[in-house]
């Protein structure tokens, strides 16, 4: 235990919350964690959101971010305790003994000084190299993370580069100084899935080169299977379990690991074909001023109560075609056939039942239910507006849509504020299923949600649609997702259509470039996946 | 041309679209209101031939857009008209009180703009701590006051009570700088004092802004000093919303001066409009409202260039 | 809820001196224009303030000239009220054209300051209360649009919005059931800034001696009259000046604390 770089011991966090019109009150972020980092390796926490991890990677750095509060335990590294350290001697070790790198790139850099100016500034102001020194190891950095040209990449500002550029220039700025530990806060999270096993497999390889140790934060157990040597499992602040990464996914003791490591394994076997109750003909749609096509030609059926995932990376077009289908957005050319109809291209020109007929569900939840109504008016709503139901109806009808999406009839005085974040997902649904719809669209519903609590809700909508018959819209970037929903599958690129078939056919080879390099792309939940997938890429890379 | 000096040029050119538009409200609003100007001047009492007579001599039998662009190409060279009330040329007139009233703002900009950067650092520096609590609590008093408030305060303290100052501020051609400096000083005080406490609020709360930045963060955790994190990473982000904090306030004195002006009865352009509005003297209030407006409308345009000029988005494009 | 001590006591002062505005004719003990004593009397038993520059009794005349000051104010703050967050709602959802022409015009009349085109507009019409009331609210209209179709915009971009929209819903029901609820508290707190504003503008058109005009009375209109007092040592025109103050910081105390409740914009003077 000695030799241990960081060693945390029975740490406690707390923070003052401010609730709008409470008195404010003490709550407990982290409860008695203890932890400890080795020389040279990596340890991944992991958890859901509100489970710590960020509050105890910056801790060992002793910072709080806002009004948090380190109150108990002890934070040893390099063999002194750091926790009540003066401000002198933090400054002394933040960016000399730790660095730190953030989920927004994009954020974390000032946009008004240069990208060298930035990644070399922490080497020149604790005076551990001269300033041509520092700039040769950034360039050197660059090179080897993969960045283009590393010579000159440091003379752009942080908007000249792209996300995951920007991403690759953060974790050079953090191992520039040479430190003893780095903190990776959900460094990939923001990324597109193609540019996340790229940024992932540079800092493996960095921290690999560096010799660094590091700390390694994700809400995602598949990605720190790849990079950590140990996993420490949070949830509400406390620690889970801790173990060696191929004891954790191979066999986790505590029943919320177990949970975890075999989430999205929902088997869902695709249906056979039946008619269309949509189908997209040859549809071209542009945004108002902008002289391109967001979508080109884009032509696709959806079989009467079966689920169409529609995949891509962001900038694919995937949302603008639900904007088309829903009317905001009136195509340039084409036409959308719905249950033997045409739809009228502009919103306002749609009947009652058209609108009536296709419903949507949003990515937030939060800001798709207005905070100011209850449940029960937000699910009344369209019973009132399409069936004109009123008194005790409305509310019966209420309490069995409630039920329906497994939530009791206590909820229908609550606010949208009072519910947790799976529950106003569920509201949300209850809301679109109120109005009887043929097809619901939903825009990437569980992207927002912690994995067990997104499958909770995709079971719920497969559950739906066995009862009531209704077709989904899926639209995603998680190919995960896709394989436990879809019955059909459409993947979108630069706003067209890449492949489109069933669930079966699109999955299996032979694949085009950009749908091999999606599939290839998703992480799986074993080690050593991502060598492998590198490999195999280098191999056929050189075949060519 | 680098797009950014497009940019600049685009917005002063809207700028000066902005003020011939601002013109014509000045010209053509007004005389699209219900009000005869010249029964107005001439009370309930006159004949309908002299009203007929001064309707000719204004030029108001003529339709008004003939009028207008008449007023504006003499405003163009120079020539603003005759007064009416007086019969004296506005513009010879109006030359020595802008030479007043800029001296006055002048002075007071000198004195405010530091002092509010100052203090707007300190507030924000020590955010939620007593010094904030201190400049916040007396700059709220400060905003609720009216201009003319904090004028008789101040005249009445120091200027009758404990006799520091002179209580009118005299000014005359050939008045030496330091006898000038004397007389304006209540009124400059004055000034400082209103412009002052919006100025400051708005710094702190544009300080603060960039200080709850993700990239102060970045540089905290760098081991940087105070001193280098605002130096460094929030003085240049802060250049843009800070200066645009002290032009707003700068057009703002635009208003403040031509109270303190009646207050002090200081010989400048707002005791001049004052006096000729309760005349009813149209011409010569259309000529000031116009050169009032054009300083107004000028220190946006300048505060919008500076903010483009500062941003990096801008200066480096993709 | 606890109210900070702040806030409890501006509630109490603007209470008072409203309620003074409306009882002014029960709690004055003399005539607003009765000649009661000599010139700038000092204050005793009889005159709690003194008397002003022609002998009138300064309390009966501060009571009676809070009442027009706050009557006015008032009734130009409900005026650029009602007008400035109909037109600024109504931009914010039809959008296009409409929002296009309402905010260009608002553009247009804030480029030159409210003081000046208020003048300019004095120049021409007669100063009456009516008047009077009419520039002011209409003139404060402009900021109110502004931030009533900014806190709007946010709003309509909200997916919840949306939804109501793809519903099927009429503007009545986005207005007043979805956007309205969520936009009240912003606009509450600027109401009493609005007013503060509203305060200050007519004292100062007063002062000028171009608001309210004789034989009425306001706060502004007295501090003109005493004005040429204070040169001889006379506080006399101070008293109004410090009741300007004192409501306008009440006012701004209740709205302080209720802006710290809720996240707005804050519409700036001048």
């Amino acid at each position: 235990m000695s030799d241990a770089l960081l060693q945390i011991r029975n740490l406690r966090i707390e923070a003052t919350s401010y609730p709008p019109g409470e008195a404010p009150r003490d709550v407990v972020l982290v409860d008695d964690v203890s932890v400890s980092v080795e020389k040279g390796r990596v340890l991944g926490l992991i958890g859901e959101s509100g489970a710590g991890k960020s509050t105890i990677g910056l801790s060992s750095m002793a910072y709080g971010r806002g009004g948090v509060r380190l109150t108990g335990g002890t934070i040893t590294l390099n063999g002194r305790d750091i926790r009540l350290a003066d401000a002198r001697a933090l400054r002394a070790l933040r960016g000399r003994e730790v660095t730190y790198v953030a989920q927004s790139a994009a954020a974390a850099f000032n946009p008004a000084i240069r990208l060298m100016d930035q990644v070399v500034e922490t080497c020149l102001a604790h005076k551990i190299m001269g300033r041509a020194e520092a700039e040769a190891r950034a360039v050197m950095l660059f090179g080897r993370l993969g960045l283009p040209d590393p010579e000159t990449f440091g003379k752009r500002y942080p908007h000249q580069v792209s996300g995951g550029q920007l991403q690759r220039a953060m974790t050079a700025m953090a191992l520039c100084p040479k430190p003893d530990l780095v903190i990776f806060d959900e460094p990939t999270t923001a990324l597109d899935v193609t540019t996340q096993i790229e940024v992932l497999a540079a800092i493996k390889e960095a921290i690999r080169d560096t010799g660094v140790a590091a700390l390694y934060i994700t809400h995602d157990l598949a990605v720190v299977a790849q990079v950590a040597d140990d996993i420490l499992v949070l949830r509400h602040g406390k620690r889970i379990e801790y173990g060696t990464t191929e004891q954790i996914i191979t066999a986790p003791n505590e029943p919320y690991t177990q949970a975890l490591v075999s989430v999205r394994s929902i088997e869902h076997v695709e249906k056979a074909d039946a008619p269309a109750v949509l189908q997209i003909q040859n549809v071209t749609a542009r945004y108002k001023g902008t002289n391109f096509d967001v979508l080109k030609n884009i032509t696709l059926d959806l079989p009467a109560g079966q689920t169409l995932a529609v995949v891509g990376e962001s900038g694919s077009g995937k949302s603008t075609l639900a904007r088309v289908i829903t009317g905001l957005l009136p195509p340039g050319q084409g036409r959308i056939r719905f249950a033997g109809r045409d739809l009228a291209p502009d919103l306002a020109a749609r009947s009652r039942d058209d609108l009536r007929e296709v419903q949507m569900i949003y990515q937030m939840a939060d800001t798709a239910m207005n905070p100011r109504q209850t449940v029960g008016t937000i699910i009344g709503r369209p019973l009132e507006f399409y069936f004109g139901l009123k008194g005790a109806e409305k509310r019966k009808r209420i309490q069995d849509l409630l039920d329906q999406i497994e939530m009791g009839s206590g909820f229908i005085d609550r606010y949208p504020a009072e519910l947790s974040g799976g529950q106003k997902q569920r509201v949300c649904i209850a809301r679109a299923l109120a109005a009887k719809p043929k097809l619901i669209i939903c825009d990437e519903v569980t992207s927002a949600l912690d994995p067990l609590v997104a499958d909770g809700i995709l079971k719920l909508l497969l559950a739906l649609q066995a009862a009531e018959g209704v077709a989904y819209l899926f639209i995603t970037h998680d190919l995960a997702t896709v394989r436990a929903i879809a019955d059909r599958i459409a993947v979108m690129y630069r706003g067209e259509v890449r492949r489109y078939g069933t669930k079966t056919d699109v999955l299996a080879p032979p694949f085009d470039d950009y749908t091999e390099l999606l599939l290839s792309s998703v992480p799986e939940m074993k080690m050593g996946w991502l060598e492998g997938v590198l490999d195999s890429r280098k191999m056929e890379a050189a075949g060519n | 041309m680098h797009p950014v000096l497009t940019l600049v040029v685009q917005r002063i050119a809207l700028g000066l679209l902005l003020l011939l538009a601002v013109s014509a409200v000045i010209f053509l609003g007004v005389a699209a209101l219900p009000g005869d100007t010249a029964q107005a001047i001439l009370g309930q009492s006159a004949t309908p031939q002299a009203l007929a007579n001064l309707r000719a001599e204004m030029g108001l039998d003529q339709p008004a857009l003939t009028r207008y662009f008449q007023w504006l190409g003499g405003v163009l060279t120079g020539d603003l008209g005759t007064s009416i009330s007086n019969r004296t040329d506005i513009a010879a007139a109006i030359g020595q009180r802008l030479g007043n009233t800029l001296f006055l703002a002048g002075w007071a900009a000198v004195i405010s703009v530091p002092l509010a950067i100052l203090l707007g650092l300190v507030a924000a520096r020590y955010n939620g701590r007593w010094p904030d609590k201190l400049i916040s609590g007396a700059t709220l008093s400060a905003i609720s006051l009216p201009e003319f408030v904090v004028g008789y305060l101040i005249l009445y303290f120091l200027a009758v009570k404990w006799q520091l100052f002179p209580s009118v501020a005299m000014v005359f051609p050939g008045m030496g700088m330091m006898e000038r400096l004397n007389a304006v000083i209540l009124p400059v005080i004055v000034l400082v004092l209103v412009v002052l406490a919006h100025m400051m609020r708005m710094t702190r709360a544009a300080i603060l802004n960039v200080m709850q930045s993700a990239y102060i963060e970045t540089a905290e955790l760098k081991g940087l000093s105070p001193m280098q994190v605002i130096w460094r990473h929030a003085f240049p982000n802060a250049i843009a919303p800070v200066v645009n904090v002290v032009m707003l306030n700068l057009a703002y004195l635009v208003v403040g001066v031509v109270v303190v002006e009646v207050v002090f009865v200081y010989p400048g352009m707002g005791q001049y409009l004052v006096d000729h509005v309760a005349k009813r003297d149209l011409p010569v209030v259309q000529a000031v409202g116009l050169i009032f407006a054009a300083v107004y409308i000028g220190l946006n345009i300048l505060a919008d260039v500076i903010s483009i000029l500062a941003n990096p988005r801008l200066r480096h494009p993709k | 809820m606890r109210i900070p001590i702040s806030a409890l006591m501006g509630m109490f002062f603007t209470g008072a001196f409203f309620l003074a505005a409306i009882f002014a004719p029960l709690l004055a003990p003399y005539g607003m224009a009765e000649v009661v004593g000599g010139v700038w009397d000092p204050a005793s038993s009889t005159h709690l303030m003194g008397t002003d520059a022609i002998g009138r009794d300064l309390l009966s005349r501060m009571i009676y000239g809070g009442q027009t000051t706050i009557f006015v104010a008032s009734v130009a703050t409900i005026l650029s009220f009602t007008l400035g967050s109909v037109l600024g709602f109504s931009a914010a959802v039809a959008g296009g054209y409409v929002d296009q022409g309402l905010s260009r015009m608002v553009d247009l009349v804030m480029a030159i300051p409210a003081l000046i085109l208020a003048l300019v507009i004095l120049s021409v019409l007669p100063v009456t209360l009516t008047v009077l009331i009419l520039v002011m609210g209409l003139l404060d209209a402009t900021r109110v649009f502004r931030l009533a179709r900014a806190v709007a915009v946010d709003i309509t971009v909200m997916d919840y919005v949306e939804a109501a929209r793809l519903r099927g819903e009429g503007w009545a029901w986005i207005i007043f059931r979805e956007i309205l609820p969520n936009a009240l508290s912003p606009l509450v707190a600027e109401l009493g800034l609005r007013f503060i504003f509203a305060v200050l503008f007519i004292s100062t058109l007063s002062f000028l001696g171009l608001g309210v005009q004789p034989p009425l009375a306001d706060w502004g209109g007295i501090v003109k009259e005493n004005a040429s007092g204070l040169v001889y040592g006379i506080p006399a025109a101070l008293i109004p000046a410090f009741a300007i103050a004192a409501l306008a910081i009440s006012v701004n105390l209740v709205a302080d604390w209720v802006l710290s409740r809720t996240t707005s914009l804050k519409g700036g003077r001048g």
